[in-house]
């Protein structure tokens, strides 16, 4: 059981950082961050068979977390969109050196 | 600073007397210089900035442009300085008291035995590893010599230049440098140590730029200054290197450990070559010898009384003074002595050529101290340190009664000219001319001033001019100077050249000095029919300093007699004054025997010496004609040889086209546009804010902006750090 609940833990989180790399839709970009950080909850859970309720403690507050973030990036990604009417990441470089 | 600290060495016999005093010998001056700094400043704000055109004397460029217009007209109204009557007493006072203070140390000093100098130990000043340097004034029979010049020549011309200067607007400033000059002169010659004389020697020199430029506002008058100070740094490098060779080589620094030493290295040795080499070489900046003098003779922009006191009787001849100081340096290298007589003979010569055809009278006056300066070389050249000396004293005499009666002359023509608003020039001879009538008193005294320099027996520059001559004659035959060798030329032979260029140079010098007076004194008045009135004899406070000048010009001589002439005083006082100070170098040069030639060579001498000196005047009497002359104004060019004479050789120019003119451009080119802009501001300023731009830019590459790169390079720094942790 322990196994199949980190292999799919490593699946889960392999698709988001292949989604953040390659999409360039910031909403999706998002998306794939949420689903990192599900796939680590989920790895939590499953490890806590293990060494005890610790990880499913921290779940909790991980999901506290990703709701903080949420909130703020969704706000960010309207600003954005506000901005440049667009979500498309490739249009926004205003970091260029 | 200057606490008395009073430690005399052991127990010497003068440490009891009023010589333990001596240190407020240059005190007295610095103080005088103190107050009329204060008076000078305190009053400025109240007479506004000072007015060349107030002056009495500015050279010619001064008349066209200052007097031009009637804003300058304030004669009517009299600029004098709020404080003048302060300055008065306070100025020619502490000269007062200084030269007493010496001429009581003088007094002690014949009292007691100075076999060896009195040395007052002041403070410890340089104490930096090897080097102890402490302030120490040095009083032995030579200084004792120049402090009594300095002070009583010096006292006599402040006390003229109450009168010369009183309407000045500067006055107290004027007093301030004065006075200021007199202080620097003092620890010069008192300088215990040759970093202390040298600081004396800059400083005279300061005082010097200063009272040229005086009537700075005029700027051929600053420029004057100017090139003073800047023809001096290179004399001072000289010295500067011969300390350094001194340090390096002897160890020290003071005077006397310096004399002691010295005669240890190889006689002739190339070190001790050097080190006399770069202190004459600061002798021909500091006393105006080839190649150096050019100097001079522009110094003469300054107050007159300052031509007489600085660039006459007294800094001019420190360079005279330093050889006699180092006469043992001097008397371990012959050849270096061979190259300060050959210099001073040259000197002598080619100023004395350009004074024939002189016609402003300071500048007159300006080559025949150069001229004079070479003959008190040629003396301490050759080893004959009390003919230099003796010369330099009654030099000190002449010249500067000559200089302060060429002063009263032209405070007389500047002031005939002022009041009738004529421009002309006051110092061209040509505007002068039968001034005997006018000026009576002056007359007679600069006629025996005149005597004096030319020779005529009796009179003191006879005495001193005789010894000099008589010196390098007796030095061809039986010397170290005659057995060394100069180029290649025997040492024999470069003295008789010295000598002929000295007979050469005292015809001269007969000749132009009476050209001088006749010129300016004698045939028909030149300076112009309104102005004749106005022509007078100088206020007493001027004449009355001429008159001691002139019996110090006449009977100066008693100070040295020769014994061919034990008839008319004491036999070579001053020989047996200086004799503790330079009397063992001045054998070395001789060869331990006193110089000797026989009676009948002797006369023959002093009877060429006449004979030059009388045919010179009586030349100048029966050729020049001073009814022939015409006013400056109606003056036609002087052409040929007379010409080369007037523009004196075009040394100036040849110095601004080989020197002056290189510099500048090498300084444009290279300095300036070169290394300056190009390699300094191009290379190293501008340079290194491109590079760290070249490196911002290479770093701000990096950043593009873009989410996804930023992402990729988050995500290889997470697998190479696991990697790093994981096969650590």
């Amino acid at each position: 059981m322990l196994v199949e609940a980190l292999a799919l833990s490593a699946v889960l989180f392999t698709i988001g950082v292949v989604g953040v790399l390659t999409r360039r839709n910031a909403i999706i970009l998002f998306m794939c961050i949420e689903l990192m950080l599900n796939a680590v909850n989920l790895s939590f859970v499953a490890l806590s068979t293990l060494y005890g309720a610790t990880g499913q403690v921290f779940v909790v507050f991980t999901m506290t977390v990703a709701a903080a973030e949420a909130a703020v990036g969704l706000a960010i990604i309207i600003a954005i969109f506000r901005h440049t009417r667009s979500v498309n990441l490739q249009n926004i470089n205003l970091l260029k050196g | 600073m200057m606490h008395p600290a009073m430690i005399p060495e052991g127990a010497h016999p003068l440490a009891a007397t009023v010589a333990r005093f001596v240190w407020l010998l240059p005190l007295l001056p610095l103080l005088g210089f103190l107050i009329n700094g204060t008076l000078a400043m305190l009053g400025a704000a109240k007479v506004g900035p000072a007015d060349p055109s107030a002056g009495h004397d500015s050279d010619d460029h001064g008349h066209g442009a200052a007097h031009g217009h009637d804003a300058h007209d304030a004669h009517h109204a009299p600029t004098r300085h709020k404080y003048a009557a302060i300055t008065s007493l306070v100025g020619p006072g502490v000269l007062v008291a200084a030269f007493g203070l010496a001429v009581a140390c003088f007094f002690a000093m014949r009292s007691v035995d100075m076999e060896r100098p009195f040395l007052l130990t002041l403070f410890q000043w340089m104490p930096v590893g090897d080097l102890n340097l402490t302030a120490s004034f040095l009083l032995d029979p030579l200084s004792m010599v120049m402090v009594l010049v300095i002070t009583g020549v010096g006292m006599l011309i402040h006390i003229f230049s109450v009168g010369y200067m009183q309407d000045d607007p500067g006055y107290p400033r004027y007093f301030a440098y004065l006075n200021l000059f007199v202080f620097f002169m003092l620890v010069l010659v008192l300088g215990g140590s040759y970093p202390l004389l040298f600081v004396g020697w800059e400083g005279v020199g300061l005082c010097s730029y200063l009272l040229i430029g005086f009537w700075f506002s005029e700027k051929a008058n600053a420029d004057a200054g100017k090139k003073a100070f800047i023809v001096n740094r290179i004399g001072d490098f000289g010295f500067l290197v011969a300390m350094f060779l001194m340090f390096a080589n002897l160890g020290s620094l003071d005077i006397a450990t310096v004399a002691e030493k010295a005669v240890e290295l190889p006689m002739g040795g190339a070190i001790v070559t050097a080190m006399a080499l770069f202190l004459f070489l600061g002798c021909t900046g500091k006393s105006a010898q080839i190649p150096l003098y050019v100097r001079l003779p522009d110094a003469m922009a300054g107050p007159t009384p300052v031509s007489a006191l600085i660039h006459a009787a007294t800094m001019v001849t420190a360079g005279v003074y330093l050889v006699a100081r180092s006469s043992a340096i001097f008397s371990m290298a012959p050849m270096a002595q061979l190259v300060v007589a050959l210099v001073g003979a040259l000197t002598a010569f080619f100023a004395a050529t350009i004074g024939l055809k002189q016609w402003d009278i300071k500048k007159v006056l300006a080559y025949s101290t150069v001229s004079q300066l070479g003959y008190m070389f040629i003396g301490v050249g050759v080893g004959a340190y009390v003919a230099g000396v003796f010369h330099l004293v009654t030099h000190a005499f002449f010249k500067a009664l000559l200089f302060l009666g060429s002063g009263s002359v032209i405070y007389v023509m500047h002031a005939a000219y002022h009041a009738t608003h004529n421009h002309d020039d006051a110092q061209d001879m040509r505007n002068m001319g039968g001034l005997k009538t006018y000026m009576p008193v002056t007359f007679y005294l600069m006629w025996i001033a005149t005597l004096a320099i030319a020779g005529i027996p009796l009179f003191s520059g006879f005495f001193s001019k005789d010894e000099i001559l008589g010196s390098v004659f007796a030095r061809i035959s039986h010397s170290t100077l005659a057995e060394a060798t100069l180029f290649g030329v025997p040492g024999g032979t470069i003295l008789l050249i010295v000598y002929v260029l000295g007979l050469a140079s005292a015809l001269m010098t007969a000749i132009y000095m009476t050209r001088m007076m006749l010129y300016t004194f004698h045939g028909p008045n030149r300076t112009g029919e309104a102005e004749r009135s106005h022509l007078t004899e100088a206020p007493w406070i001027m004449t009355g300093p001429l008159v001691v000048l002139a019996a110090l010009a006449a009977f100066g001589g008693w100070l040295n007699v020769p014994e061919l002439l034990s008839a008319v005083g004491p036999v070579g006082s001053l020989d047996h004054w200086l004799e503790p100070v330079v009397g063992e170098a001045a054998l070395r040069t001789t060869l331990g025997a006193a110089p000797h030639v026989t009676h009948q060579t002797e006369l023959m001498l002093v009877g060429t010496a006449i004979a030059i000196a009388v045919a010179g005047i009586a030349f100048a009497l029966l050729r020049l004609k001073p009814a022939a002359l015409v006013p400056k104004k109606d003056s036609p060019a002087a052409t040929g040889i007379s010409r080369v004479l007037e523009n004196k050789y075009f040394v100036d120019e040849g110095y601004d086209a080989a020197i002056v003119q290189p510099t500048l451009a090498v300084s444009r080119a290279v300095l300036w546009k070169g290394l300056d802009a190009g390699i300094i501001d191009g290379l190293f300023v501008n340079g290194s804010a491109l590079l760290a731009r070249a490196f911002g830019w290479m770093g701000s590459q990096l950043q593009t902006g873009q989410v996804g790169t930023y992402a990729w390079v988050l995500l290889i720094g997470v697998i190479t750090l696991l990697g790093a942790f994981t096969f650590r």
